[in-house]
C-alpha cells in the first residue's frame, strides 16, 4: 500500500511542477493546487496506512488495538479547507487578470514598467 | 493559566465579525478603532505581567499540553505584539483620510482585522500547526488587501504573490508533518524537549531548510525576496505600511522562533553556516536594490530586504547579545518602516505619483511631512537619539564579540548605503526645485489627517531611543528566555520528568 502511495504521490506532485512550469495562466493555477493534494497524501501515509481502529475508549475502558492516529488527517482537512479557499481566491484573481490584461500567458504578465 | 494572552487574537476576530454586518462607514471606522485600541491595551498589560510573572500560557479549551492547542506569551511575543498594535493603530489612522471611497467599502477594515489576528495568532501560539494555520489567516487577508482597487498592477502582482504564497505553503505542511513523523508531537515545547532527547542523525537539519524556505520567503530573505518589491508597490498606502512594518517581520519572528527553540541540533550549519551567509547576502543585494531605485516606495521596498538581512544576522551569531539586537531590530523596525511607508504614502497622495523625479520640491510645498520623513529615515539608519542605533550597534557588537570582523564590516557598510539611498530620497523627493503637481493643500484637513499617525509613530521612535536602557534589558531578558528555551518549556508543560518520554 505505502508503494501504491508512494506511486501516486510521485506522479501527482510530477504533475504539478509540470504544470506549474507551463505558460498558461490556469495550468499554473491547478498545479499549484494539485501540489497542495500532493502534500496531503504524503501526509496521509505518514500517519500510517495499515488497518487500525478509530482510537476510541471501548466500553469497558480499554483502548482497543491496534488504533489510527487521527491527527495527521485533522491536519489534512485543515489543509484541504485552506486550500479549497486560496483555490477559490486563485480563479478569480486570475480571470479578473485575464480581464484586465487580455491575455492568460504568463511571460506577458512579467516586466516592470511605470504605470 | 491566563486569559489574557487570547485577548489579542479574539479582540480583532470578533471586531471583524462585526464589521462584515454593518456598511455604514463611520461605524466601521469607529469599530475597527475601538478593536485596535483595545489591542493595543491588552498587549501591554500581558507584556508587563510577562515582566513580573514569567511566561504566560494559556491551554485552549483547558486540554494540557502537549495535548490540547496552547498560546504562549514570552517576553519576544508579547513584545512584538505590543508594537504590531501600535503600528496597526496609526496605519488604521491613516487609512481615514487616505482610502478611497470604493476601498473602504469593500472590505479593508474587516480585512485588516483579520490580519491582525493572524499577525497576532502567529506570535502567540504554541503549536506549529496552528502557526501554518495563522500564517494562512494572515496571509489570506493580505491577498484581499493586495488587490484592493483592483488596478491593473495590483491583480497582476497580487496573483504572482498569492501563487507564490501557495506552493511554498505545501512545503510548511510537508515540513509539518515531517517533524509529527519524526517526534509524535506538534506542541513546539513538547517538541523541544524530544528534540534535545534524540539524536536525528542529520534529518533535524533537512526539516529545518525546509521551514527555512516557508519562513524565507514570507521574511523575503535573499533569494526568495524577489515578490517583495512589486507586490509592495501595488497595494494601497495604508496596507503596504502595515505588510513593510510588521508583515515581513511574522517571518523573522518564526525563524527566531524555530531556530533558538527546536532547530538547534547543529547549529555549526544552520546558524554559522547557512543563515549567516543568507545574512550577508540578504543585506548586500537588498541595498543594491534600493540604491539603484528612482520610485519612492519600490527604494523603500528593496531596502525592507536589506533589513531583514541584520534581524537575520543576530540568530545567525546565535550569541545572547545577538539575540537581543534581533528583537531590539524588529520592533524599532515595526515602528520606524511602518512611519516611512506612511510617508511615502502620504507624499504619493499630495504628488499623484511615487517617481522621485516627479514630485521634488515637497519641503517647500508640504514642509511638516519633509520633516517627518527626515526623522524616519535617520532614525532607520540609526543615528543615536532615534531607535534604530541601539539594535544596530548589538548587532555589531555580537558579531566582533565572535570574532567575525567581515561581518561587522558588511553591516556597517550596508548601514552607510542605507544613509545613501534614504538621502537620495530626500534629495530628489524633498529638496530643490518644485516639480509636478500638487494634489494636496498644506493646510487641508486631509493632509493633517496624514501626518498624526506619522508623528505618532517618532514620537514612539524617539522615546524608544530615549528609554533604550530599559529597552535593551527588556530584549536581553528576551534573548535569555528564546536561547535557554527552559522558562518556556516549563511554563507550557509544567515540570515534566525526561523519563517519562522514554527515549
Amino acid at each position: 500500500m505505502e508503494i501504491l502511495l508512494s506511486i501516486t504521490i510521485g506522479v501527482v506532485v510530477g504533475s504539478a511542477v509540470y504544470l506549474l512550469l507551463t505558460r498558461e495562466l490556469l495550468r499554473v493555477i491547478v498545479g499549484s493546487v494539485l501540489l497542495g493534494y500532493g502534500i496531503n497524501i504524503a501526509l496521509f501515509m505518514w500517519g500510517g496506512v495499515a488497518p487500525g481502529a478509530p482510537p476510541i475508549l471501548a466500553e469497558d475502558g480499554s483502548m482497543p488495538a491496534p488504533v489510527m492516529d487521527p491527527i495527521p488527517q485533522a491536519l489534512i482537512l485543515t489543509a484541504i479547507v485552506i486550500s479549497l479557499g486560496v483555490f477559490a481566491l486563485l480563479l478569480a484573481l486570475g480571470y479578473r487578470t485575464f480581464e484586465d490584461h487580455a491575455t492568460t500567458d504568463v511571460a506577458s504578465l512579467t516586466g516592470v514598467e511605470h504605470e | 493559566m491566563n486569559n489574557l494572552v487570547v485577548a489579542p487574537i479574539v479582540v480583532p476576530l470578533a471586531a471583524g465579525a462585526i464589521l462584515m454586518l454593518t456598511r455604514r462607514l463611520a461605524l466601521q471606522r469607529l469599530i475597527s478603532l475601538v478593536s485596535v485600541a483595545l489591542v493595543l491595551a491588552v498587549a501591554l498589560q500581558l507584556a508587563a505581567q510577562v515582566w513580573t510573572e514569567g511566561v504566560q500560557v494559556l491551554y485552549a479549551a483547558n486540554l494540557a499540553a502537549p495535548f490540547g492547542i496552547t498560546l504562549v506569551a514570552d517576553l519576544t511575543s508579547a513584545a512584538f505584539v505590543a508594537f504590531t498594535a501600535m503600528a496597526a493603530l496609526a496605519v488604521l489612522l491613516f487609512a481615514f483620510p487616505s482610502l478611497t471611497r470604493a476601498q473602504e467599502e469593500h472590505y479593508f477594515y474587516p480585512g485588516f482585522q483579520y490580519l491582525l489576528v493572524g499577525v497576532n495568532g502567529s506570535f502567540l501560539t504554541g503549536d506549529i500547526f496552528n502557526l501554518f494555520v495563522f500564517f494562512e489567516l494572515m496571509l489570506m487577508s493580505s491577498y484581499l488587501l493586495a488587490a484592493l482597487g483592483g488596478r491593473r498592477r495590483q491583480l497582476r502582482e497580487t496573483l504572482k504573490y498569492v501563487l507564490i504564497n501557495s506552493v511554498v505553503s505545501g512545503f510548511f505542511l510537508l515540513g509539518v508533518g515531517a517533524l509529527y513523523r519524526t517526534y509524535g508531537t506538534l506542541n513546539m515545547a513538547d517538541l523541544a524537549v524530544r528534540i534535545s532527547l534524540s539524536d536525528s542523525g542529520g534529518w533535524l537539519t533537512v526539516i529545518a531548510c525546509m521551514f527555512l524556505v516557508v519562513f524565507g520567503l514570507k521574511a523575503a530573505v535573499v533569494p526568495l525576496h524577489v515578490w517583495l518589491p512589486e507586490t509592495y508597490t501595488a497595494a494601497p498606502a495604508a496596507a503596504v505600511a502595515f505588510f513593510a512594518g510588521v508583515l515581513s517581520k511574522v517571518g523573522i519572528y518564526a525563524i527566531l522562533r524555530t531556530y533558538t527553540l527546536l532547530f538547534v541540533e547543529d547549529p555549526a550549519f544552520t546558524h554559522h553556516g547557512l543563515l549567516l551567509w543568507l545574512a550577508l547576502a540578504t543585506m548586500i543585494i537588498g541595498i543594491v536594490g534600493a540604491v539603484g531605485q528612482a520610485d519612492f516606495k519600490r527604494l523603500l521596498a528593496y531596502d525592507i530586504v536589506s533589513q531583514i538581512g541584520y534581524m537575520l544576522l543576530g540568530i545567525a551569531l546565535y550569541t545572547p547579545l545577538g539575540i537581543a539586537g534581533t528583537v531590539l531590530f524588529v520592533v524599532h523596525q515595526m515602528v520606524v518602516k511602518t512611519a516611512l511607508f506612511l510617508c511615502a504614502g502620504a507624499a504619493e497622495r499630495v504628488a499623484g505619483t511615487t517617481h522621485l523625479l516627479r514630485m521634488g520640491g515637497l519641503l517647500t510645498t508640504h514642509g511638516p511631512l519633509g520633516v517627518t520623513y527626515l526623522v524616519a529615515a535617520l532614525a532607520l539608519v540609526g543615528v543615536p537619539p532615534l531607535s534604530g542605533f541601539f539594535g544596530k550597534i548589538a548587532l555589531v557588537q555580537a558579531a566582533l564579540e565572535s570574532e567575525r570582523f567581515a561581518t561587522a564590516a558588511v553591516a556597517i557598510v550596508v548601514s552607510l548605503g542605507t544613509l545613501y539611498a534614504v538621502i537620495k530620497v530626500f534629495r530628489l523627493a524633498f529638496w530643490g526645485e518644485v516639480l509636478g503637481d500638487r494634489l494636496v493643500n498644506k493646510h487641508s484637513h486631509e493632509f493633517r489627517a496624514m501626518l498624526i499617525p506619522i508623528a505618532g509613530l517618532l514620537v514612539v521612535s524617539v522615546a524608544m531611543g530615549l528609554g533604550a536602557q530599559q529597552l535593551h534589558f527588556y530584549a536581553a531578558a528576551a534573548a535569555d528566555q528564546l536561547l535557554s528555551g527552559q522558562a518556556y518549556i516549563r511554563a507550557v508543560l509544567g515540570e515534566f520528568d525526561p523519563s517519562s518520554y522514554g527515549l
